[in-house]
């Protein structure tokens, strides 16, 4: 099958696409690699090879092919994105859809921003913070405080994110919120256990799936991925513990 | 009494976390169930006196196995399900009580409680990771045979 230099450029583009909304939604860089190896079979390119990290995506389509390189930036952790992208994928490799339909979809899924509104997701935030109170075993009457905490803590993240785009200067300040709240809640006497109130509090912000993600890259064998998403995960925590550092010797 | 109230926390908590992370609202309830699962494993063993360590990994492994096959069913990755068992897991006061000791000049206590927060994490990510080989050698077992059983079944 000869394909013309166009067309390359086509499905290079639409492949690329596919693998940036995946990493800068968070997923997995294995499956991100495994995703376009994938689409790039199913369009008869079958010694293309990939090579992807959390900041880049180094893509070529066979030896005579071009090669293209993409730099990744920002990530967040947007699982229905990475679930989108999978399902267009699935149609795409089993010739449900062709390349020009999906490469429609991935952009209006790059466009469309899928995250339910700033309140409800603080709404949940600050119920997740009071109901894991409950969970570390706290008293139904610090509820209330876990609950503001969490809350404000929250919000704290999402508006020093969009103000300065520096991932780990917004989770410092929002856990500083939350260390000074829970102090002075624990000074005025309307909370009891200080430790369980901070620690229920700081949970919507902790690297879980950061650290989830990078130890499963590390065992798919992606050792330079598996590291830098260890580090973003280690300076995560690390902005958390010197936030609650700061207020506790305050 | 206790359990009872504890499955319902770790509902509503799980699903907070959920709404975080942005989980397709198809299948919230699903991801909801792994985290509810998993935290009710994990207080059941810690109530009866087993370690921390050992819990997070007996946890973490029945997680991953449901998630695995609740990804299989919906044809989604599994990392959509996992989020809402391993966030609970994650050992946040033993991080905290590091920190704590740290800022009160009681280094060994400090790192005494990093290192068990070191191996808990270890624990949870070695649970995920045993799951999966697992399941990959039981479908794959599960494929053989049937393709075995075709060949018989042809002659």
């Amino acid at each position: 099958m000869v394909l013309h230099e166009a067309d390359n450029e086509f499905t290079l583009d639409c492949l690329l696409l596919a693998g940036r909304i995946m990493i800068e939604s968070g997923a997995e860089t294995y499956r991100v690699e495994d995703t376009m190896l994938r689409m790039a079979h199913s369009q008869n390119m079958l010694d293309a090879q990939c090579y992807a990290t959390p900041t880049g995506i180094i893509f070529s389509l066979g030896k005579t092919q071009p090669t293209r390189i993409v730099s990744i930036s920002n990530r967040i952790t947007d699982l229905q994105k990475i679930a989108l992208v999978n399902s267009v994928s699935r149609r795409l490799t089993s010739h449900m859809i062709t390349l020009e339909e999906a490469y429609d979809e991935l952009k209006s899924i790059q466009k469309t921003n899928y995250f339910l509104p700033t309140y409800i997701q603080v709404l949940a935030a600050a119920l997740a913070s009071g109901f894991f109170l409950i969970m570390f075993k706290g008293g139904w009457s610090d509820f209330p405080v876990a609950f503001l905490a969490g809350g404000v803590g929250f919000l704290v993240l999402v508006m020093i994110n969009y103000l300065t785009k520096v991932k780990f200067f917004s989770e410092f300040t929002a856990s500083l919120a939350i260390g000074y709240i829970a102090v002075f809640a624990v000074k005025c006497g309307y909370g009891v256990e200080l430790d369980k109130i901070i620690i229920s509090s700081v949970m919507p912000l902790v690297p879980g799936l950061l650290i989830t993600n990078a130890v499963r890259d590390l065992m798919a064998g992606h050792f330079i991925s598996g590291m830098a998403k260890g580090v973003e995960a280690f300076l995560t925590a690390f902005a958390i513990g010197a936030a609650i550092a700061v207020t506790l010797s305050f | 009494m206790d359990y009872i109230i504890q499955l319902i926390v770790s509902f509503f908590a799980t699903a907070g976390i959920a709404i975080i992370f942005n989980v397709p609202r198809k299948v919230l309830l699903y991801c909801v169930f792994v985290g509810v699962i998993g935290w009710m494993i994990y207080f059941v063993l810690t109530e009866h006196g087993m370690d921390i360590v050992n819990a997070s990994f007996y946890s973490s492994f029945v997680i991953a196995i449901v998630a695995h096959l609740y990804a299989r069913r919906f044809k989604m990755p599994m990392i959509i399900f996992i989020v809402g068992g391993i966030i609970p897991l994650v050992p946040g006061g033993m991080a905290y009580n590091a920190m704590r000791n740290v800022v009160e000049d009681d280094y060994l206590q400090g790192l005494q409680y990093g290192l068990k927060a070191f191996l808990i994490t270890g624990a949870i990510v070695m649970g995920l990771v045993f799951a999966e080989v697992f399941m990959q050698l039981i479908f794959r077992s599960v494929r053989t045979s049937k393709a075995t059983f075709r060949k018989v079944y042809k002659k």
